[in-house]
């Protein structure tokens, strides 16, 4: 089962400059959360906050709540990369580990968390790929370089990689964005079926696909969300002119 | 302008370009070309199976200058590739702003030293407080020399791993040092050992510090706490001798010098063929 994240009062800085300027939003458990807006008004930033991944870029800070089970993520003595364990993360461009085989790339996170037995490495890669509906495609030659597959495989590696650990929630910025048509319909398949089990949140450009596969979706622009609400009532009744603006194609 | 001037123009570059691609390799092969000349004649099975003879004597080889110059070799880099590579990896992942540019500036002006003094240094903290020369001291000295162009150039291959990897390695909830280790240095391996190959090259060749720390032998050594025959300065001091004999073997010196840092070039680049990244 997934669970869901309050996030109240965050702000985010890149050294001085404010980017996030303090945003409360819940992501429901077990379900698909998507985060749009237009080019820099910190949606991939409010994303990777929930992993403790923004505090890896030099001089980047943040402030405020991530709550999850009632646990502040940013309290302190807690640490990233146990968060990180919980909150898997795929990224824009698929980045499978080049030096890495299929099944290595999955096994990736459990074995360097120290899972040496070989039988349960293997079923959990196979559980992973299966997960991220690559097992067809790959099973016969799992040993083949990770970047040998196509660019929407590659992606699907990277989700099942990211699935392997079993996170409780998957953290999505734009995973599309660098695929066709075709590959891009097959991950929305698989954010569909993946949320029976954990909790989605999705950053995309496209607003069709944040209509397609999300039950709540925030609005975000210039560091602050101005609107945040089910998915189907934000695109049909827009509740601010500038949501409204923004989805009907008049900016960004 | 024309397409016809165009053209012209671009063909002329193409040519000037060319040509001094040509240049920069013909020096190699005028030098290869020449030790083969000069030294093939003095190459026999003796040459590498055998000690030098004494001064009259023709024949003899330079077997003890091959083996110690390996034994030199390897202590300088049992030494200097540890820590030249983590130094390398520190100054890249570093987020500290002060220290890595201090050391960075350290490193280049160490790369820019004259070797001799290198040999200087190693004579001062080896040699004297052990009151002899010694494998130990040239293998110091040659390490020191390592350690400042395994360090940047290391830097700058982990520098060329996209950041998009590390990415991947943290937000798989993997500690930082784990990234560093297994996903980042095995991205940049390739490059890390061409880098590495130069530098070994670079040090195979070196003799000024050798001359007042390994010394040179005319035997095979005994121990690292003694002085040790190594292929540079054994074809320094058959060069400067006034015998023809001599001066031949000074060439097939050079010859098997060049030879080994050739093969080991080649051996490195075959090595690490395969699922790497840069280079």
């Amino acid at each position: 089962m997934g669970d869901g994240l309050y996030v109240n009062g965050l702000r985010a800085w890149f050294g001085d400059t404010l980017v996030l300027k303090g945003v409360d939003l819940t992501v429901a458990p077990n379900a698909v959360t998507a985060i749009i807006g237009p080019s820099g008004c910190g949606k991939s930033t409010f994303i990777r906050c929930l992993n403790r991944m923004h505090e890896t870029v030099p001089g980047a800070k943040v402030a405020g709540q991530v709550l999850l089970n009632r646990e502040d993520l940013y309290a302190p003595g807690v640490d990233p990369v146990d968060v990180r364990r919980r909150i898997g993360m795929v990224f824009q461009k698929a980045n499978p580990f080049p030096t890495m085989s299929v099944f290595d790339n999955v096994a990736a996170g459990l074995r360097l968390g120290g899972l040496r037995r070989k039988s349960q490495l293997q079923e959990s890669v196979e559980r992973a790929l299966r997960h991220a509906a690559l097992w067809d495609e790959v099973k016969d030659d799992l040993d083949r370089s990770g970047v040998s597959l196509s660019g929407g495989q590659q992606q699907r590696l990277c989700i099942a990689r990211a699935l392997a650990v079993d996170p409780q929630i998957l953290l999505m910025d734009e995973p599309c964005s660098a695929l066709d048509p075709i590959a891009t319909g097959k991950i929305e398949e698989l954010i569909h079926d993946l949320k029976k089990e954990l909790t989605i949140a999705i950053v995309t450009h496209n607003m069709q696909q944040a209509a397609r596969v999300s039950e709540w979706t925030g609005f975000f622009l210039l560091g602050e969300l101005v609107e945040f609400g089910i998915t189907k009532e934000m695109f049909t009744t827009p509740g601010a002119t500038r949501t409204e603006d923004y989805i009907t194609g008049r900016f960004g | 302008m024309s397409p016809g001037g165009r053209r012209l123009v671009s063909s002329a570059v193409g040519g000037l370009t060319a040509a001094a691609a040509i240049l920069v390799v013909c020096p190699l092969l005028l030098i290869f070309g020449f030790l083969l000349y000069q030294g093939v004649s003095a190459l026999n099975p003796d040459f590498f199976l055998h000690l030098p003879k004494p001064v009259g004597e023709a024949g003899g080889g330079v077997a003890n200058a091959i083996v110690g110059s390996l034994i030199v070799i390897g202590l300088a880099v049992a030494v200097g590739l540890p820590i030249g590579i983590l130094g390398g990896v520190y100054l890249a992942e570093s987020s500290d702003r002060r220290l890595p540019w201090a050391l960075r500036f350290v490193a280049d002006v160490l790369n820019g030293m004259p070797s001799i003094v290198f040999g200087i240094f190693a004579y001062t903290v080896v040699v004297i407080p052990m009151r002899r020369f010694s494998a130990l001291a040239g293998g110091f000295a040659l390490g020191l020399i390592l350690i400042p162009i395994v360090l940047r150039i290391t830097e700058e291959m982990v520098r060329l791993v996209p950041s998009a990897l590390r990415e991947a390695g943290l937000g798989l909830g993997l500690p930082e040092w784990m990234v560093s280790l297994r996903i980042v240095i095995p991205a940049a391996r390739a490059g890390i050992i061409t880098g590495v190959m130069v530098a070994v090259a670079r040090i195979a060749g070196e003799t000024a510090p050798l001359l007042f720390t390994a010394l040179g032998n005319r035997f095979w050594h005994r121990g690292l706490d003694q002085p040790i025959a190594t292929l540079p300065l054994q074809i320094y001091a058959y060069a400067i001798a006034p015998y023809d004999d001599w001066h031949r073997q000074a060439w097939a010196g050079a010859l098997v010098l060049i030879t080994l840092v050739f093969l080991a070039s080649l051996a490195a680049r075959v090595a690490t063929r395969g699922r790497t990244l840069a280079r």
